[in-house]
């Protein structure tokens, strides 16, 4: 069994990774990836304190991310291809005709 | 083990979620006859209505306590509810005059109804999770519902990483509330709270706190995560504005509401001095920025930034006396319904407007008082109440957070100071547009055809408001009654 601390450590690190993919990527697909990597260290860390605490919430909430997180890739994907349509580019940078 | 389900608490819910399959179907069956979607969503959400009306006093729970049909739920619910007539009743002809994707806009925006529906009632973190994405999903697409205008995908994309990014934030919250109480459901994370906490764990809770604010404060538009709020509304299609400017945001709110008063209560030595900072810099930005717009609707997206700020206002003054809180939290709700009415009667308006005018520049609605008396004078009332000024029904709204906050004292009176100061500013944006509606030629003398559905919009929402200003227990009455404090 891995212990807990290490697993909170894992995911934290997962978290992490996430917020910097999704504040320095200037590419849209990258992003929705960075997106990814942070909502999978809450199953992480759901599944670890599932075990902790003996229970099977924290494991049926987990399923519940996911089947979300697909949803949301599958929002994203769609929105950022409508983008790639019109302009031709998915570079976030070029994405600001609207300001203040 | 089997659980016995409650079904008579969920009706509201299963009967919009029967609606939204069925506009779906009727879609795909139905050749040439995408109206139609109007028409049947509107008969699933009059029918939600009556069964949520029939739970009027109820006190039910149901899986295993994760919802809750309870007064504070039944009156969001119907609220909810009766939003989603008046939007429905604006879109009609707006998304007739667009042609296409009719019946997929009524699908999503049935099916972000049905999260703001769910949201009252939510009493677990996971079922609070799934109303907040429901409601926010399906706004991502309508946002960017356009599809061939640079504008309208760009709404969506910025609704969208932003939305993602802080629900992403707020799961993050969530599973690590779980791991210091070992629990999902609200009322037990307050039990949970209410004990001494070991000092690790403590910190940790108030770590998941934050985060979890975070998602909310998305939702709600607050300063620090604000800016989608005003690049989306401007590029979505007006009735989608709409609903994210009323709906979404109220659902936010009763979301923040349960998570604050119910699970975090505990705890608020903590979180009210975020809420006076979040609260202070929200009115403030939101009113300074909206003095430069010249677009009607960035105005409106910028009001209700501003007007988050005086609803968020409320939070930050929670303290151990339950009698003061109950004021509070009644203020809160208060707010929030009134609000409700009076932007939604703006952006009836607008609506109408935006047929003759695809920019929406505040230089649009010149002469407008000429050429349609009755929608002139209907914004005037919106655009007066929404600054606050007697005898209209926002007046009672801002009265009733300030009566709260000098009664609470301390940081309360500078935070009661620091919304008057700011509804002052406002005056000054809010009376741009009924200064070119009344003072500006039009530009064109013909006639304006705002379609009856509209008008009727309009009107309803003008007699609210007028009628709340002169009578305030038309509203005040039901959020005492509501109350989730000290239950």
């Amino acid at each position: 069994m891995i212990r807990l601390p290490l697993v909170l450590l894992f995911s934290a690190a997962l978290f992490s990774i996430g917020v910097y993919g999704v504040l320095a990527r200037r590419n849209a697909v990258m992003v929705l990836m960075a997106i990814e990597l942070m909502l999978n260290a809450v199953n992480v860390n759901l599944v670890g304190f599932s075990q902790l605490w003996r229970d099977l919430a924290g494991q049926v909430f987990a399923l519940f991310v996911i089947a979300v997180a697909a949803a949301e890739v599958g929002i994203g994907l769609a929105i950022v291809l409508l983008i790639y349509r019109n302009r031709e580019t998915i570079d976030l940078s070029e994405v600001s005709l609207l300001k203040w | 083990m089997t659980q016995a389900i409650d079904f008579h608490a969920i009706l509201p819910e299963l009967i919009l979620s029967g609606t939204i399959v069925l506009v779906l179907l009727v879609d795909a069956f139905v050749e040439r006859r995408s109206w139609v979607a109007m028409p049947l969503g509107l008969l699933g959400v009059v029918a939600a209505l009556v069964a949520a009306l029939s739970l009027v006093g109820a006190d039910r729970a149901t899986f295993d306590g994760a919802f809750r049909v309870d007064d504070f739920a039944v009156l969001f619910t119907v609220f909810s509810l009766a939003v989603a007539v008046l939007v429905l009743a604006i879109s009609l002809r707006y998304f007739r005059d667009v042609g296409r994707y009719q019946s997929e806009y009524y699908f999503l925006l049935l099916t972000s109804f049905l999260g703001c529906v769910m949201m009252p009632s939510a009493r677990d973190l996971l079922v609070l999770f799934i109303a907040l994405e429901l409601v926010s999903a399906p706004g991502f697409l309508m946002a960017a519902l356009r599809k061939s205008s640079l504008r309208s995908n760009e709404a969506g994309l910025k609704f969208f990483l932003i939305g993602v990014l802080s629900t992403a934030v707020m799961l993050y919250g969530m599973s690590l509330m779980y791991g210091v109480t070992g629990t999902t459901n609200l009322q037990e994370i307050g039990v949970a709270l209410g004990r001494d906490l070991p000092a690790g764990k403590e910190t940790l809770a108030l770590a998941a706190i934050l985060f979890i604010t975070v998602g909310f404060g998305f939702k709600v538009s607050a300063v620090p995560f604000q800016f989608w709020a005003p690049d989306t509304y401007e590029g979505s299609p007006v009735p989608v504005a709409a609903f994210l400017a009323t709906a979404s945001k109220a659902a936010g709110f009763t979301g923040l509401l349960q998570l604050m008063f119910v699970a975090f209560a505990a705890e608020y030595a903590f979180w009210t001095p975020i809420f006076a900072v979040l609260s202070i810099l929200t009115m403030t930005i939101g009113n300074f920025v909206a003095l430069q717009q010249s677009q009607a609707v960035r105005l409106l997206a910028y009001s209700s930034i501003a007007q988050a700020g005086y609803m968020l206002l409320p939070f930050a003054l929670v303290t151990a006396d339950v009698g003061l809180n109950r004021d509070v939290f009644a203020a809160a709700t208060n707010y929030l319904l009134i609000y409700a009415v009076m932007t939604l009667g703006a952006f009836a308006v607008v609506t109408a407007v935006a047929r003759e005018s695809r920019t929406l520049a505040i230089s649009d609605f010149a002469g407008l008082a000429r050429r349609a008396p009755l929608m002139a004078v209907a914004m005037t009332v919106f655009m007066v109440s929404l600054a606050g000024i007697p005898p209209m029904g926002g007046f009672w709204a801002k009265f009733l957070v300030f009566r709260a906050a000098i009664d609470r004292g301390g940081i309360g009176v500078l935070l009661a100071v620091a919304m008057v100061l700011n509804s002052v500013v406002s005056i000054w944006y809010y009376l741009a547009i009924p200064r070119a509606m009344i003072f500006q030629e039009p530009e064109r003398e013909r006639p304006f055809a705002a379609p009856a559905l509209v008008t009727g919009v309009t009107f309803l929402a003008m007699v609210a408001v007028l009628a709340i200003g002169v009578y305030p227990e038309l509203v005040t009455h039901f959020p005492p009654l509501s109350t989730l404090v000290g239950r």
